[in-house]
Formats: C-alpha cells, structure tokens, sequence
C-alpha cells in the first residue's frame, strides 16, 4: 500500500496519460496488480476502478496473478514458427500442466508465449527467467524443462 | 575527480562543435578526442562486443565475461564496449577487436571458450581464419590480410546502408561517439537554416513515403498537420513493432538509439510540435533502457528542452513503453494507449493529423520513416529520391528469417528484386532445399511464390501481388512449410490480438482460423458429405475473407485477409490437397499423417510399438511391425523412434 | 453548407460535416445499424451501416463517416448486403441459439437484423465463448453468451450516469463486458437504474423477473394480493399496446390487475403524497435547524446507493424519507388491511416500478420488518405488460377502474414526483404552505418543468432565501457534489434522479422509447396537475385523514417511525 503511494508520488500531474506507466511499476515492484492497486490508482487519478481493470485487461503483459519462481517465455515469432516452435508450446504446457499465461498451481512454473524475442536467426528460441536457449529442438527442451522440474523442492 | 573534468570539457567541446554546425572542421583541442571517438586513432585495444537482444541469446552475456577474465587476467588495457548490432543475426554473438593502427575485425558466433583463442591470437598479430567475420577498411589503419572486407561480403554486399550506417559501429550508449559520426548535426541544421516549412517541403520533394505499412506520403502528411491552426500539435514515433517475425526497429533502437531521437526532434520541429513521443513495446527492453539513457544524454547536452541552442524551439521528448499489444501499431490505436486507455483504434476520418493525441493534431510515424529524415537532410531531397525506383523512394529496412542461411536485418534499395534479397544476401535455403515461398511484411502481409521472386520490392508491385509491405518482415519458407499450417498460424496470432471491436475482425479470423484447422485435421470418420462439407468451408472462407477484408474498421482486420487470400490465390493446389486428398506434402500438419511401416525396413525392434501411446501397432519382436490405421491418431511418434527409417509418412 | 450526393443513381442533398447516415435518414433510405446510439459519438464498432462508396477500395461505415461533395453511394448494392449478412451471420456463430426463451424474445435487434437480412442458412459455424450467467443482483441479470460488444451500456453507464460499472475487459474475441475486477454485479458498483437494460439491442441485459411468484400468488385463496404501481408507469404502458404514448392508463391498469387476480389495486400516488408530506417537513425542519443543507432526495434508490458508495461522508445530507414505492409498502402492511382478519404474513404485496433500481431497493436491509420485505416482490413496467399479456387481458376492450380506498388518488399534485422537477415542484408547494401558512398563488412553477437535464429556482420564504435544484442523469451530479464536498454549495434542496428526466425515463420502460415519447410521457404527467382541482397535498381530504388516524404529526415520531428509514456507507470498488 504504501510501496503503491510511494509509486504515485513519481507521477505528480493527475493525467491519464500517466495510467500505464504507474501500473507498469507497480507491477515491476510488486509483479503483479491487485485490487488494492486498482483502487489506489484509480482514487489517485479520479478514475472508475472499471477503467482500470478494463485497460488492464486489454495489454498482454499486465496480470493479476503472480508468476511463477520459473518464468517460461518461448517464442512463437513467424520464423519460430517455422521451426516448429507450435509443437514446442504443447509440449511445455503438457509438460508442466501450465497453460499459456498461467502460473503453475504450485507456483513453480509460469508460461507465456511471446511474439517475438528478437532472435530470429537462431529460432525457435526460449527463455527461463534470464536464462536463453537457442534452437531449441523436441529432445533438448525436454533436457530443459527435466533440469528446472528437478530443482523443485 | 580528474575523468570527470575531462569528461566535461569533453561536452564541452561536442557542444562547441554542434553549435557550430557548418564548421565540421574541429577546434584542434578536441581533435584528439574526436579522433579517438571516431575510433581513427586508438591508445588501447578496443574490443567491442554487440550486446543487443540478439546479441545477449545468442549468448553475449558469458561472452563478455570471458572476455573481461581474459583481460583482468593477464593485465592487459583495452576498452570494452557494448556495442550495436551489425545485424547479422545468424552470426551472433559478435565481436570487434581493434588495435592500434589496425583496421577494426569482427569476429563471428564467438562463444566464451573461443575468447582466449580468438584474443590470444589477435594480440600475436594472427588472424584465426575459422573465427573471423570481416574487416572494416579505412584509409588511417594499416589493413590485415587475407581477412575479406566487411564490403566484400555478400550478406553486406548487396545492402545499401543509408540508415543502418551506425549499427553495430559506434557504442550506443555514447553521444560523444554519435556526435563525432557526425550526429545531430542535422538537427542543429533544421532548426537553425531551415523553417519548418522548408523541411517539410523537403521531405515532401524526396519522394518519402511512411514505411510502417500504408506507404502514406511522409511530406503530404507533414503539411497537413502544420498547415492546422492549432496551438499544440504532437509527433509520435511509432517503434511498435510487433509483427512476429520482425526485429529491425527493435535492433536499430538498441544499435543506434540517438538517431532515432535526432530523427524525432528534426520531424517534431518540422511539423511544429513542442511535444513528441517514442512508442516503445516495453518488453523491448533493452530498447528502451538504451532510449530512455540517451534521452537523458541529449538532455544534458542541450539537444532536448528549452529554447534548444537559442533557436526558439522547444522540444519535450517523452518515451512510452507500450504494455503488449499488436493493435497499438495502429495509430489510432496507438493514441489512445498514450492517453492511457484500451488501444482500441476508431473511425478514421478525423484523422490524427486532424484530431489526433488528446484531440490535437497529431502526426504518426513509423521509426524508420524518421529515420530517413536527416539524411535527407544531409544528402539532399534530390540524392535521396534517386535511390530507389520512381514512386518508392529511398531504401528499406527488412528482417530476414526463417528457413535462409543468413538471417538479420538488411537494408536495401527500393526496387531491389526478391530474388537477390534472399539469394545474394540471404545465401539461400539452407540444407539444399527448394524454396516454396516468401512472407511478406507479417501476419497483414501476403506470400509470394518462387515465380514471384523476379518481383521488385517496392510498395505498388507488392500490393499488385496481394501482399503488403508491411512494416517489412521477410519471412522464407522451404518445401517443409505447410503453406495452411503458416496462414493458421497467422490467423490464431491475429485472433489473439485482434482489440475486439468491431465484428467482422473479432468474429471472422477466428472462423478463418477455425475453417484453416479443420481443413488441417483429420475428421474421423469422411464420407463424401463430410467433404463436401469441408469444402463448403474452403468456399466460404474466401467469402468470409473478403468480407473481413471490405469490412473491419483498422488495418488489422482489413489485412487479416491478406495471407488467406494470397494463399489460396498462389497455393490453391496445397488447399485442395489438404481437403480432397488429406495430404500435407510438408508433412506439417500432423494429424493428416498416414503412417505406415515398410516391412521389408522393419528389423521388428519393437520400439514403436512401446511408445505408441494408443496400442496401435501390433507384431512380435524381430518381426516386422504393422500399424493398425483405425487405431492410430497420427501423433508421429513411431515416425520419430524408428532408428531404421522404415515408418513412413503419406 | 448544402452539398449534393449521388446515392443509389439519384441525387440528394446532404449538409456538410453531417454523416452519410445523417443523409439518409433525412431522406428515408434506411441502413441497419447495431452499435450507434443516438446522441453518442459513433464507435464505428458493429460495422452494419457499410454502404458502398464509388472510387472507394473498402466499404465505408454510414454512421461515421461524413458525406462529401464526389461521393456516389451504393446502400444495397450486392456487395453491401453479402457484407452486412456475414456479419450477423459471423455474430449468430457465436450467439446460444435460444431465442424462443429469450426474456428479449420478439424485442431483439439481433433477430430482427436477422429476419430483415434474410438469413435463413447456417453458413458459419464454429466454438463459442463459454460465459457465466450473472444472477446476483436483484433487478439486473448479466448474460454475457447474448453480449454483442456493441458498448451500448458500456457508453451509458459511463456517459449518462457516471458510474462507469460496465466496461470492456480482455481483448480479441474473448472480449466481454465486465464490472472492475471481474465481480459480479451485485458486488460491483452498479447502481441498477437499468439504463443499460434500455439500450442493450439483445437479451444480454434483462430484468431479473419475479413475475413467476406473483402468478403463483394471485391463484393463492389464502393470501391477499396487493398491488400497486408507481405514477410513472400510468403514463408509459400505453406503448406496450399500441395506445398513444403518454396516455393515462391507471383506469386501465386498475381494471387489468383485478382480472389478474389481485385482490386490492393501489395507485402508488397516494403514497407520493405521503412521500411530498415527508419531504417537505423534513426539508422545513432542516431549515429551521440550517442543519445537513442542501437536502438531497432519497426517492431514487439507484441515487441512494450512489450516495452510500461514492459519497459515504455526505450521507446525512440524504433525506431520510423512503421513496413513495417503499412507502406504500411499510403502509399497505401496516394499516390497510387492519379491517380484514388477515395478519401481515398473509399480505403478498406486489410493486409495479419504473426501474430495476426499486427490486434492489426492496431487498434492502432497511426496508424489512423481522426479517419479512416490505414488498415481497417488485416488477417493471414491461414485466407488467408481459403479465397482462400472459393472462389475456385485452386492454383495448376492459373498462376502467378505480383504485382501491385509500389509495385512488390517481388526481394529485404527487403525480409530479415521476418528471424530473416534479419533487421539487410539489415539495415547494407543500413547504411553502409550512413555512408562511399560505399558499403559492401561481403553483406551477415553470422553471422546474421542460426537458432540461439540470433545473433551478430561487424563492424568498419567510426568512428563507431558498435555492432549490433538479438535475439528472447522475453524470449532471458529479460537478455539483465536488462542490458539496468542498462545502461550496449555495442550494438548500437537491432533487436527484438517476434516469434522464426522472422516473418517466426509468431503466423499466417500454424499449425504444424515442426521445419523443419521452417528451409524451412528460407532458401527460403536467398536464394531469394543470387541471387537477387541488394542487396541494396538503389540502388533500385523504391525506390529513391518514396522517389524523395513523401517523400523526407529518416528519413527527410515528411518522418518522413509519415513513423514514437511514442509509449506510458501502464498501464496493468505485
Ligand atoms: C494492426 C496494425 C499494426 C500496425 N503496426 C505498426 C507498427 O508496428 N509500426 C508502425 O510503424 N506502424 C504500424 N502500423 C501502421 C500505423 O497505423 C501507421 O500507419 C504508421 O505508423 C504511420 O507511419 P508511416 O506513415 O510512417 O508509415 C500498423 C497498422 C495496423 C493496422
Ligand atoms: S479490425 Fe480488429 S483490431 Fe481493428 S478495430 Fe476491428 S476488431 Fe479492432
Ligand atoms: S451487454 Fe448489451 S448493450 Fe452491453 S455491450 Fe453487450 S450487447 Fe451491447
Ligand atoms: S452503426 Fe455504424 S458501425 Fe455500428
């Protein structure tokens, strides 16, 4: 509550223009949104809690839920794709029992695919935290993801 | 205390130059500094290691550690840089070594244990052939030999580097270094030489036109927004960039920030706006940490805020990361994010140029259009609008990927034929295969076939083809792409980032993409009503696709069309396979799979049996094996066990 | 400016600047539309108004697009209706196919567009958004798998009343109208006053209908069915029958309730009087006093619960008077049948309402006497017409009725309270006979009648100089409660109204009520006060009867007792 306060005071005009940023990092300091920040927010910028949620909602990277202690990031990018990185998503989800912009149940694992990571050439790529693999074939996800899983408490 | 002082006088004396933009000829005091940024002189080995995203998976990171061992080590003074992006993707990670007197070498995939070797031989004066990329040629250094010239190569070669001159060349977190390149200058130039409507003017004769995807006049655009008489008008830089698929602003930005922000400032003063904006995806973000660092750097230098250099102009340059969201490349869209709402685009006209960010005008433009600001400037209306073709001036920036030996960011001229982009520069399709397509300009764009590849890249000969240029994905395809399987692909990328506004875009991709599944399934039990019925479904997506295509209220639904239309237009044939005949000839779609076991390969391992996750094949070890096709749900597995090759696909 | 365009091969006049639609309404040519909402900006969301420009590569929307000079216009070429067909088709491809239990049924824009499209062929056909039905809160039900993203009540809920409860959420195609957080209605901050319902084209937003207990009460013997209805909705059911809108249908409805069954029919303008008695001793006394000044009105419960949510601090500014509905309600099981040997639990007390807002209000807390409602249950204007439907009662040819004793007041100042104004004009009355012991020589007071969103007087009264002040729909109310946060405003009387132009205009009206019938259903209810022969519910015989046997002195103890009721602070994300 206060660490959303401290946020606030960084954005003195109350525009909403300014709506993003602060709820970008809120969600960079807490990692994720919560109720109480929808209201804070929303008091400080005299705006409907509704619309917040609403904005929230609509951008891919804001969530209402923590992520996991791994967070996944693959790459479905067009040219991943074509190096099959649609099968690599299956089997991550199947895998870790995670779908796509979910976190674990025990919170170990998070999953999202993103459009593009910027590393077309040596696609299909992933990432684990901040951690990257490149050319990440059936076999060696596998080795992959069998590493993390066998780090869980 | 001392670096500090020097560091300032330093400034001191860039800015001394920068004022005095005609006089390039720099007071002698800071020749040695210049000659130093420009790299023409150097104390000290300068090692400098491209730490872009594409950089940092490919592994700069260890890189750099190693690197930083190797010198700590053995005591040895040089400089370490993180550099841009040559961009040559396929090669990463990078890494320049320079030594005193020498031309400066690239070496290419330089993994941590090759440091040692790759700098232990450098510093003997070797030059470890298997390692290195390229040199770069000067008149001041004494080349090396036997090493190719960065020119010489053909992934460089073909390329005409107007905007990308930088990237990969100077460090992008310095603006000593980019203003000894030569940067801001022609912002100086603008502003002091020029009014706004003489820039404008200029832009407008050079035949520049918007390279975020309408190909919209750049200069028309300017003038319309200047000519309203509005008190605030504003310039937004559109860095969107979300196509799957493509890197180029991303790498730019990380390369060569400062002329993404020397080229805002020019457009902002031209279009007389005192407020500008970057847009930025924030997962970029490397982007926008470099940006946001050399914001703050022109700031501190004067280039940014009030009264900029005593010429009355006053520029607030603001960066907003975007939250994720491919609509908010839509510039409609892509306002309403800024005023901190959904980005959802709307009604067009007004348009921004009228009643644009927070209702005032407000001009859009895609980075790289911007970027071709100040050399226009520099070069001349006249220099510029020669290269390129007649109605497509200028060069274009394109990501190269997929199936091609040499992937990365290339700039060419206008008018350049397809054939050479992926042949000469690209290197082909690796592995000896057949080409079978290109994916122009992402998801919005089209395909084009091999028959196309005689095509001119330019604005009108792509749309001709159904295409888009898009904001200029390329995108190669082998013989082991499923034409279906890609344009699924892009139709459940579209669905998903559709903003759900209007009908036919919200509604109809998904039905695309649910026709394009079916097609690519293998329903269990076919008879001929069923194929009939599937092939209703092939009729029915052109329709449909049209439909979306005449109706949706953006960009995004309007092309959502494009690749289902060009698609079946250039590869019917592969539809009509999918349908009548169930046959994926790529192989990709999986669940049109017939597998079968070739007896006489068969050594009966038993392996595929064992795995088999349905029990669908029966036979005794060291007997050949046999599928029982009523069983089988062509999941490939056996395909993928078999050590003899003796599964296989129909 | 006059411009010419050409439109289907001939030529018409357009103004410039207006919208292609704007021209072809004026000249009769109609297009379907889905998402526009007059006087709203257009969205440019449903794409239905496509019409097909020559020279144009893509169909152009009618509603925002504006007419220019060049343009040649196609509005039903082939194109144009291939494109508008496939929409509705691609928007029925995800729709539950469950029309005939729709509660829109017959009233659906969605099947109309349909019929008058011509579909008649299932062409596409795919997954559907799976969604969950919202049943909590007591008047509205949320049915998303109906919602059609027009943002009709997203742009209502928002524009005209300022609660913002609706809005998008997600993207894509699993977009979906949502209050913040995703909560349910009932815990959100909606404050139901239905305006969402009005305006939604399909049954997405509907009433939450009790009709189903009240039938199975009217055929009870052993309880006594009483009903009443609001003044508001004697002028607004005509429509539902064909009869001119604004005409006087309480003889009518008295007759058609008793061949319902129920067993006493009230005209709830008795308890308006009642409710006008209250207010104006309250707002008297808080004169006296200058205590909690402005008062504001408690008649609108959608109001109240804005209060109580988004104004907790300026609570004891509310008049503490209940709305008339719940008037009649605590008086009908209070006293009107204390003749007959029936106790309160046999009295099934029914309420005809202008507003879902009323159902809510009868399920309050506050409205309940050991545990047992007030009003055991609550209907809307159109659920009163379904129900007269239902037990075909032919309203073109019953006669007329009068209301049952005490409650056959249908000629009364009180009727006002259903216009926007109309509270404040009876209350003024009334407080000014208080105040000076005389009454107004000229009753009417004009400035408090009219269309207008936001009206005002000024009077001198004993020693008063009393500001007094209508305003609805709730978005007109915002400037003026930052005023009173600030303690910076000048009025002593504040009525509030959450539907534009007051309970005329509720979220339980006929659908399609053109700004016309409004003005109908307005005018009807001034008119009956210009020609009643008292004007003064104080004056009225009833009245002072009532309060002589029953409650005593007007805002005294009993009355208080009876008639008053308190509010409380609610915790819901605003
Ligand atoms: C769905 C969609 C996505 C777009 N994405 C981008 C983008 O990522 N970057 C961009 O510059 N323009 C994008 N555009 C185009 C912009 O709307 C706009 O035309 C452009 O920024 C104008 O700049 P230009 O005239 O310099 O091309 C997109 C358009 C649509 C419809
Ligand atoms: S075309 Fe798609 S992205 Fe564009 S407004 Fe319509 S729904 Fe939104
Ligand atoms: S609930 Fe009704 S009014 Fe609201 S968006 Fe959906 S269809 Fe439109
Ligand atoms: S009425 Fe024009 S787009 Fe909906």
């Amino acid at each position: 509550m206060e660490q959303i306060a401290r946020i606030l005071e960084r954005y003195p005009f109350v525009e909403r223009e300014n709506l993003i940023p602060i709820l970008q990092d809120i969600q960079r300091e807490q990692g994720y949104l919560t109720e109480e920040a929808v209201k804070q927010v929303g008091r400080y910028l005299s705006l409907p809690a509704s619309k917040i949620y609403s904005l929230a909602t609509f951008y891919n990277r804001f969530r209402f839920y923590p992520l996991g202690r791994y967070h996944i990031r693959l790459c479905r990018g067009t040219s991943c794709q074509i190096h099959r990185a649609g099968d690599l998503i299956k089997k991550v989800s199947e895998t870790l029992n995670v779908d796509p912009g979910q976190t674990s149940s025990n919170g170990q694992f998070s999953f999202e695919v993103v459009s593009c990571m910027g590393a077309c050439g040596l696609g299909p790529v992933m990432a684990v935290n901040d951690t990257y693999f490149t050319q990440v074939t059936d076999d060696r996800l596998e080795e992959i993801l069998a590493s993390y899983l066998e780090t869980q408490p | 205390m001392e670096e500090q002082d020097a560091q300032k006088g330093l400034q001191q004396e860039l800015i001394e130059l920068l004022s005095d933009a005609s006089n390039r000829s720099p007071a002698s005091q800071s020749k040695e500094a210049l000659d130093r940024l420009r790299r023409h002189k150097v104390k000290h080995p300068v090692i400098a290691l491209s730490s872009t995203t594409a950089g940092m998976i490919a592994g700069s990171r260890e890189t750099r550690q190693a690197i930083e061992k190797y010198l700590s080590e053995r005591d040895i003074e040089a400089t370490l840089i993180a550099n841009g992006s040559l961009g040559l993707g396929t090669e990463e990670p990078l890494m320049d070594v320079q030594l005193p007197g020498k031309t400066r070498l690239t070496f290419r995939q330089v993994s941590p244990e090759k440091v040692n070797d790759i700098l232990d031989a450098v510093f003997n004066n070797f030059v470890p052939p298997e390692h290195v990329l390229c040199q770069h040629p000067n008149d001041l250094h004494e080349p090396w030999e036997n090493v190719p010239c960065i020119d010489e190569l053909p992934f460089f070669e073909g390329q005409q580097r107007v905007i990308l001159g930088n990237c990969g060349v100077i460090d992008p977190d310095s603006i000593e270094e980019y203003i000894a390149h030569g940067g801001y200058h022609n912002f100086l130039k603008a502003i002091r030489n020029y009014t706004p409507e003489e820039v404008c003017d200029m832009i407008d004769s050079s035949g520049l036109r918007g390279r975020g995807g309408e190909g919209y006049p750049t200069g028309k655009k300017w003038k319309n927004t200047l000519s309203s008489s509005a008190e605030q008008r504003y310039l937004v830089c559109n860095a969107g960039e979300s196509d799957p698929g493509a890197f180029m602003e991303r790498m730019i930005m990380e390369s060569d920030p400062h002329s993404v922000i020397e080229s805002v400032a020019i457009s902002a003063y031209a279009v007389g706006a005192q407020k500008a904006y970057i847009f930025v995806e924030g997962e970029y973000e490397l982007a926008c940490s470099r940006l946001q660092g050399a914001i703050e750097q022109a700031k501190s230098y004067g280039i940014l805020g009030h009264d900029i250099y005593e010429s009355g102009f006053n520029l607030n340059l603001q960066l907003h990361q975007g939250a994720g969201a491919y609509v908010c490349g839509e510039e409609t869209a892509l306002i309403a994010s800024l005023e901190g709402k959904r980005g959802m685009p709307r009604p067009k006209p007004p348009y921004p140029s009228r009643r644009g960010f927070l209702g005032h005008p407000t001009v859009v433009n895609n980075v790289e259009t911007l970027l071709n600001v100040p050399v226009i400037l520099q070069h001349g209306p006249g220099w510029y609008s020669r290269i390129g073709t007649e109605k497509s001036a200028g060069t274009k920036i394109f990501s190269l990927a997929g199936k091609i030996e040499r992937s990365g960011l290339v700039e060419v001229p206008m008018g350049l034929p397809l054939r050479e982009v992926v042949y000469k520069i690209g290197g082909g399709i690796p592995d000896n295969q057949q080409i079978k397509g290109v994916l122009v300009g992402g998801p919005a764009g089209g395909m084009l076939t091999y028959n196309h590849l005689d095509t001119r890249i330019d604005y009108e000969e792509i749309s001709e083809l159904g295409g888009a240029l898009g904001s200029g994905g390329l995108v190669v395809m082998d013989e082991h792409t499923c034409i279906l399987d890609t344009v699924k692909y892009y139709m459940y990328f579209l669905q998903q980032e559709s903003c759900g506004k209007c009908i036919p875009c919200r509604e109809g991709i998904r039905r695309m993409y649910e026709i394009l599944d079916n097609i690519t399934q293998q329903p269990h039990q076919e008879d001929s009503r069923a194929t009939l019925q599937r092939f209703k479904g092939v009729i029915n997506l052109e329709k449909l696709a049209q439909v979306v295509h005449d109706t949706s209220l953006c960009g995004l639904g309007q092309r959502a069309a494009n690749p289902v239309l060009s698609s079946i237009r250039w590869f019917r044939q592969e539809y009509e396979e999918h349908i009548f005949e169930r046959k994926c000839r790529a192989g990709v779609c999986q669940k049109l799979r017939t597998f079968y076991i070739d007896v006489d390969l068969c050594t009966g391992c038993t392996i595929c049996a064992e795995k088999c996750p349905t029990g669908a094949i029966v036979g005794s070890a060291k007997h050949a094996h046999f599928i029982v096709q009523e069983k089988c749900i062509s999941c490939g597995i056996c395909y993928d066990v078999c050590k003899f090759g003796a599964v296989i696909s129909k | 400016m006059q411009i010419e365009i050409e439109v289907n091969n001939h030529t018409i006049g357009a103004r410039k600047g207006e919208t292609i639609l704007e021209a072809l309404r004026e000249h009769g040519i109609q297009i379907p539309t889905l998402c526009r909402l007059e006087d709203f900006t257009p969205t440019g969301a449903c794409r239905l108004c496509v019409v097909e420009v020559e020279g144009m590569d893509r169909l152009v929307p009618a509603c925002s697009y504006p007419v220019e000079e060049w343009m040649k216009i196609h509005t039903h070429s082939p194109r144009v209706i291939e494109a508008r067909k496939m929409i509705v088709e691609l928007l029925l491809s995800n729709h539950p196919d469950d029309c005939l239990y729709c509660a829109r049924n017959g009233h659906c824009e969605l099947q109309r567009l349909a019929e008058e499209l011509n579909i008649r062929e299932r062409r596409i056909s795919g997954r559907k958004n799976s969604s969950n039905l919202d049943l909590s809160s007591p008047g509205i039900v949320y049915d998303p798998s109906k919602c059609v993203l027009c943002s009709r009540c997203v742009r209502v809920c928002e524009e005209t009343e300022a609660v913002s409860t609706l809005d998008f959420t997600g993207r894509g195609n699993t977009t979906a109208v949502k209050a913040a957080m995703a909560k349910d209605l009932n815990f959100s901050n909606c404050i139901q006053c239905g305006q969402c319902i009005m305006v939604c084209p399909t049954g997405a937003l509907h009433d939450k209908s009790y009709l189903e207990a009240i039938q199975q009460a009217v055929s009870r013997q052993d309880v006594t069915t009483v009903v009443h209805y609001s003044p508001s909705v004697v002028v607004s059911l005509a429509e539902e029958f064909g009869l001119k809108p604004g005409k006087d249908l309480s003889g009518l409805i008295n007759s058609a309730l008793k061949k319902i069954g129920f067993d006493q029919v009230y005209d709830g303008t008795f308890a308006a009087e009642l409710f006008v008695m209250e207010e104006a001793a309250e707002l008297a006394d808080r004169l006296d006093k200058t205590e909690h000044l402005p008062m504001i009105t408690s008649a609108c419960p959608a109001w109240v619960k804005e209060m109580e949510q988004a104004y907790p601090d300026l609570l004891p500014h509310l008049s503490t008077v209940k709305s008339p509905e719940q008037i009649a309600g605590s008086i009908i099981k209070q006293f009107c049948l204390e003749s007959s040997d029936r106790g309160q639990n046999d009295i099934f007390s029914v309420a005809v309402v202008p507003c879902p807002a009323k159902k809510f209000e009868a399920q309050r807390q506050e409205m309940t006497q050991r545990g047992i409602s007030d009003i055991d249950a609550v209907m809307t204007t159109r659920e009163l017409a379904r129900l007269i439907k239902l037990f075909g009662v032919d309203m073109h040819a019953i006669e007329p009725l009068e209301a049952d004793a005490p409650f056959h007041r249908d000629a009364s100042a009180a009727r006002l309270t259903a216009a926007l104004g109309g509270t404040t004009e009876a209350v003024l009355r009334t407080l000014h006979h208080q105040i000076s012991g005389k009454d107004l020589r000229n009753p009417k007071i004009s400035r408090m009648r009219g269309t207008k969103n936001t009206k005002s007087t000024h009077i001198r009264l004993g020693e008063h100089n009393l500001s007094l002040a209508a305003m609805s729909p709730l978005e007109k109310v915002r400037e003026i409660m930052a005023d009173l946060q600030e303690d910076k405003s000048l009025y002593h009387y504040l009525e509030v109204m959450a539907c534009p132009g007051g309970c005329i205009n509720g979220g339980g009206h006929p659908f399609y009520s053109a700004p016309k019938t409004l003005r109908s259903r307005m005018k009807a209810i001034h008119q009956n006060d210009d020609h009643l022969a008292t004007r003064f519910v104080h004056h009225s015989q009833e009245v002072v009867e009532f309060y002589r046997r029953y409650l005593g002195e007007s805002n005294g103890e009993q009355a208080r007792r009876i008639l008053h009721t308190r509010f409380t602070p609610r915790d819901v994300l605003l």
